[in-house]
C-alpha cells in the first residue's frame, strides 16, 4: 500500500441549526451556520492515517470547495496528512452528486493513481451517500461502502467489514478500490502540535503574494489550488449543467403541534394519560 | 408510464426486505392514474421464497437473473445486471430502498447512465412540470432535517430515486396482479466478482417498529439503563416496541437498531409515547407522524410538547409506575 487518496468535504454544521439559521423564506443561511470537516470524511482520513502508519504511505487529501474549505485541509495537514488540495471554481457552482463526482474523479486521474481511494460514508448537508460509488464508478473502480471496521491491511489487499444492514460481512478485495468509511469505523485523532507548529501558516496558492511566495514554497506552505482550466474539464458536465437533479422548492420543517393536552402532574392526570393509551391498546401481544 | 423497482431479498431470511413491497404499492398507485405497470427487477441467487407477495401489492411483472454466485452480494455483478435490466425496460422512474446495498448501486447506475438520482426519499408524486409533461417529484429531508426539499430531475431518463424503509404505506387491501416472472438472460463475467466473502456476522434482530401499534421511546431523560428497564415493562405489558433516542442509543440504555429519527429508523404508529425526549429535529423526522404522540417530560419547554397531542411535565421515574398500576386495572377489568 503506497498512495492513499481522500475525499473530505466541509459541511454547514447541520447538528446546531437553531431559529436564526433559517430564512424567512425557509431556506438555510448558510452564512449563520459554522462550517465544519464532514464527520464520517474525518473517519476515512483517520482510516488512511492508520494505514500509513502500518504501511508508511503517502496521504492526500482533496475537497472540491469554495476557498474557504481550505480550513479542513489544513485540518488534515495537523493530523498527519502529507500532501493536500482544493479543487475550487466558480464553475463547480450548484453541484449535484454527479456534477460533484465527475469535478473530483477528473481531479483524482489529475493527481495520478492510488492504491486505496477513501470517502466518508456520507455528508450531513445532504446525507446522500453518493458521491463515492459515484466517483468509484467513473474511475471504473471496485468499491465497498458502510465500511465500518479496518481488519487487516496488505500489500495489495485489504480485509474490511462492512455493514449492510441486516449482517455484517467481512470482505477482502484486491487492491486498488474505493472504500466508503461509518462513523463506528474509529475516532479520528486530534491535530497534532507538531503538525500544526509546521503547518499553521500554509495558505492556498491563489492567497500568497508574490513577495511570500519563496518563503512558503520553501517551508511546504503552498496548498495547490486546481481549476476547471488547470483539469481541462467539460463544461457540460460540471455545475449547474452537468447536475440532472434541480431543487425545485425548499420548505423549512414547521411543527403541527398547538393541539397539546397537558394533564395534572397528579395521580388523576396520570390516570387521564392512561385512558388516552388504552384507546390505542389493541391488546394483540 | 413505467416504474421500475429493484427487489431486495434478506439474506438472513431468504425473504422480501420490506421496503420491496413499499416500492411496489407505491409504484403502482403513480402509474396508476396515467396506466401503465410496475416492473420488479431482482439479480440475486434465487428469488425470495414470498416474492409472488409482490404481486398483491402492486407488481405487475418480474425480471429476475437467479444464479448461486449471487449468493453473496456482489456490487458490481448486481450493479451490471440491473443496469442491463434498466436499459432494456426503458422506464421513467427506477426506484430502490435505501438500504446499505440500494444506495450502494443506485449511485453506480445513475453515474454509469448520467440519471438523476435523489436520496433517501420521504415522499413522491407525480406532476406536470413545464413543456416536460408529468414528471416526478421527490420530497426528501436535508440539513440534518431542519428542510425538506423537493428535488425533480425534468431532462433525466429514467429518474432515478431511493426511498427509506418504513416510510410509504402499503395499503392493506390492494387488487391481487396476475402473477407474471420472466427469467432475464445474461451472461456474467468474472471480473464482475471483486470481492472473497470470508464471513458473513449476524447482526441483532432487526426491529419491526412497522409492525406495532405503539412505540414506547425514551430518550436521555431516562437517566439509566435501570430506568430505562422501566419503559421495556411498560412496553412488554402494552405489546409494544421499545424505541429510542440517538442520546439513549449513545448512552448504552439501548441498542442502535432501535434508534428511532433521521439516522435512525422512520416511524409512524397509532401511539407514540416518549419519556424523556427532549424533540430535536433529527429525532421529529423520525417519528411525527406518529397518529397520537404522548410526551413525559419534566422540562415544560421541551421541544417535544410542540408536536405531542397529550403531555405531563413531570419526571418519567415517577410516572411510570403509577401509569402501570392504572394499565393493569384497566386492562384486565
Ligand atoms: C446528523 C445527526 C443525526 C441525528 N439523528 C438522530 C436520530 O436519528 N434520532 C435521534 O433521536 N437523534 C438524532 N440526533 C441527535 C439529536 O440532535 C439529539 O441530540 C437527540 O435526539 C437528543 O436526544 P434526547 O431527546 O434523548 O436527549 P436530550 O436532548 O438531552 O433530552 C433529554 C430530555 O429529557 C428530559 N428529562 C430529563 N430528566 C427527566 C426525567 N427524570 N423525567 C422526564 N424527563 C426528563 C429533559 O427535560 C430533556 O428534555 C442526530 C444528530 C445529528 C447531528
Ligand atoms: N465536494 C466534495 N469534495 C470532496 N469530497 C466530497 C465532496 N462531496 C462529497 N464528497 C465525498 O463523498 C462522500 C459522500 O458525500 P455525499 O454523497 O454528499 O453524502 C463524503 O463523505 C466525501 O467523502
Amino acid at each position: 500500500m503506497k498512495k492513499i487518496i481522500v475525499m473530505v468535504k466541509q459541511v454547514p454544521d447541520t447538528a446546531n441549526v437553531t431559529g436564526d439559521s433559517m430564512k424567512e423564506d425557509g431556506t438555510v443561511n448558510r452564512a449563520a451556520l459554522p462550517a465544519i470537516f464532514n464527520p464520517e470524511d474525518l473517519n476515512a482520513l483517520e482510516m488512511a492515517l492508520e494505514i500509513k502508519s502500518l504501511t508508511g504511505a503517502e496521504v492526500t487529501v482533496i475537497t472540491m470547495g469554495p476557498p474557504k474549505a481550505v480550513d479542513i485541509l489544513k485540518y488534515s495537514l495537523y493530523m498527519g496528512a502529507d500532501k493536500v488540495y482544493l479543487i475550487s471554481d466558480r464553475k463547480f457552482a450548484g453541484s449535484d452528486t454527479l456534477a460533484t463526482s465527475y469535478v473530483l474523479s477528473e481531479a483524482v486521474k489529475y493527481l495520478g493513481k492510488f492504491d486505496l481511494y477513501l470517502a466518508g460514508r456520507q455528508a450531513i448537508d445532504g446525507d446522500t451517500a453518493q458521491v463515492g460509488p459515484q466517483v468509484a464508478e467513473k474511475l471504473g473502480l471496485n468499491i465497498i461502502s458502510y465500511v465500518q471496521n479496518l481488519v487487516e491491511i496488505r500489500d495489495d489487499m485489504i480485509v474490511v467489514e462492512k455493514d449492510s444492514d441486516v449482517q455484517t460481512e467481512v470482505i477482502s478485495a484486491r487492491t486498488p478500490l474505493l472504500v466508503t468509511v461509518t462513523s463506528d469505523a474509529n475516532d479520528p485523532r486530534y491535530p497534532n502540535s507538531f503538525n500544526m507548529l509546521k503547518y499553521f501558516r500554509s495558505d492556498l496558492q491563489t492567497d500568497i503574494s508574490d513577495e511570500n511566495k519563496n518563503r512558503y514554497e520553501k517551508n511546504g506552505w503552498v496548498i495547490p489550488v486546481l481549476t476547471f482550466d488547470d483539469l481541462g474539464l467539460d463544461p457540460d458536465k460540471c455545475g449547474l449543467n452537468g447536475s440532472p437533479t434541480k431543487v425545485h422548492k425548499i420548505k423549512s420543517i414547521v411543527l403541527k403541534g398547538g393541539d397539546l393536552t397537558l394533564f395534572e402532574n397528579n395521580e388523576g392526570g396520570v390516570m387521564g394519560l392512561v385512558k388516552e393509551i388504552v384507546k390505542d391498546y389493541s391488546g394483540e401481544n | 408510464m413505467k416504474i421500475a423497482i429493484f427487489i431486495e431479498k434478506n439474506p438472513v431470511t431468504g425473504k422480501l426486505r420490506d421496503v420491496t413491497a413499499e416500492l411496489s404499492a407505491k409504484a403502482s398507485a403513480l402509474v396508476e392514474p396515467f396506466g401503465g405497470e410496475v416492473v420488479g427487477m431482482f439479480a440475486g441467487d434465487e428469488l425470495p421464497v414470498n416474492s409472488d407477495d409482490l404481486f398483491s401489492s402492486g407488481l405487475n411483472r418480474l425480471i429476475a437473473f437467479s444464479e448461486k454466485r449471487l449468493m453473496d452480494s456482489h456490487t458490481i455483478a448486481i450493479k451490471n445486471i440491473i443496469e442491463k435490466m434498466i436499459l432494456s425496460e426503458d422506464p421513467d422512474i427506477v426506484l430502490f430502498g435505501a438500504t446499505s446495498l440500494g444506495r450502494e448501486i443506485a449511485p453506480l447506475i445513475s453515474s454509469s447512465l448520467k440519471a438523476g438520482l435523489t436520496a433517501d426519499c420521504t415522499h413522491l408524486y407525480i406532476d406536470d412540470f413545464k413543456d416536460k409533461g408529468k414528471i416526478l417529484y421527490q420530497v426528501r429531508p436535508a440539513f440534518g432535517g431542519n428542510i425538506l426539499a423537493t428535488i425533480i430531475s425534468p431532462d433525466s431518463r429514467p429518474v432515478m430515486s431511493t426511498v427509506r424503509e418504513g416510510v410509504m404505506k402499503v395499503p392493506e387491501s390492494m387488487n391481487k396482479n396476475e402473477i407474471r416472472s420472466e427469467d432475464f438472460e445474461m451472461t456474467l463475467q468474472d471480473n464482475w466478482f471483486m470481492n472473497d466473502f470470508l464471513k458473513i456476522l449476524p447482526k441483532e434482530k432487526k426491529v419491526h417498529f412497522n409492525k406495532s401499534d405503539i412505540i414506547v421511546a425514551g430518550g436521555a431523560g431516562v437517566g439509566t439503563k435501570e430506568n430505562f428497564k422501566l419503559l421495556s415493562d411498560l412496553a412488554d405489558m402494552l405489546g409494544a416496541e421499545l424505541g429510542g433516542s440517538r442520546a439513549a442509543v449513545d448512552s448504552g440504555y439501548i441498542d442502535k437498531s432501535r434508534q428511532i429519527g433521521q439516522t435512525g429508523a422512520v416511524v409512524r404508529p397509532k401511539l407514540y409515547i416518549a419519556f424523556g425526549i427532549s424533540g430535536s429535529i433529527q429525532h421529529r423526522a423520525g417519528m411525527d407522524e406518529s397518529s397520537k404522540i404522548i410526551a413525559v417530560n419534566s422540562d415544560p419547554k421541551a421541544p417535544i410538547f410542540d408536536i405531542s397531542h397529550f403531555g405531563i411535565v413531570e419526571d418519567m421515574k415517577t410516572v411510570i409506575p403509577v401509569m402501570m398500576r392504572y394499565l393493569k386495572e384497566d386492562l384486565n377489568g
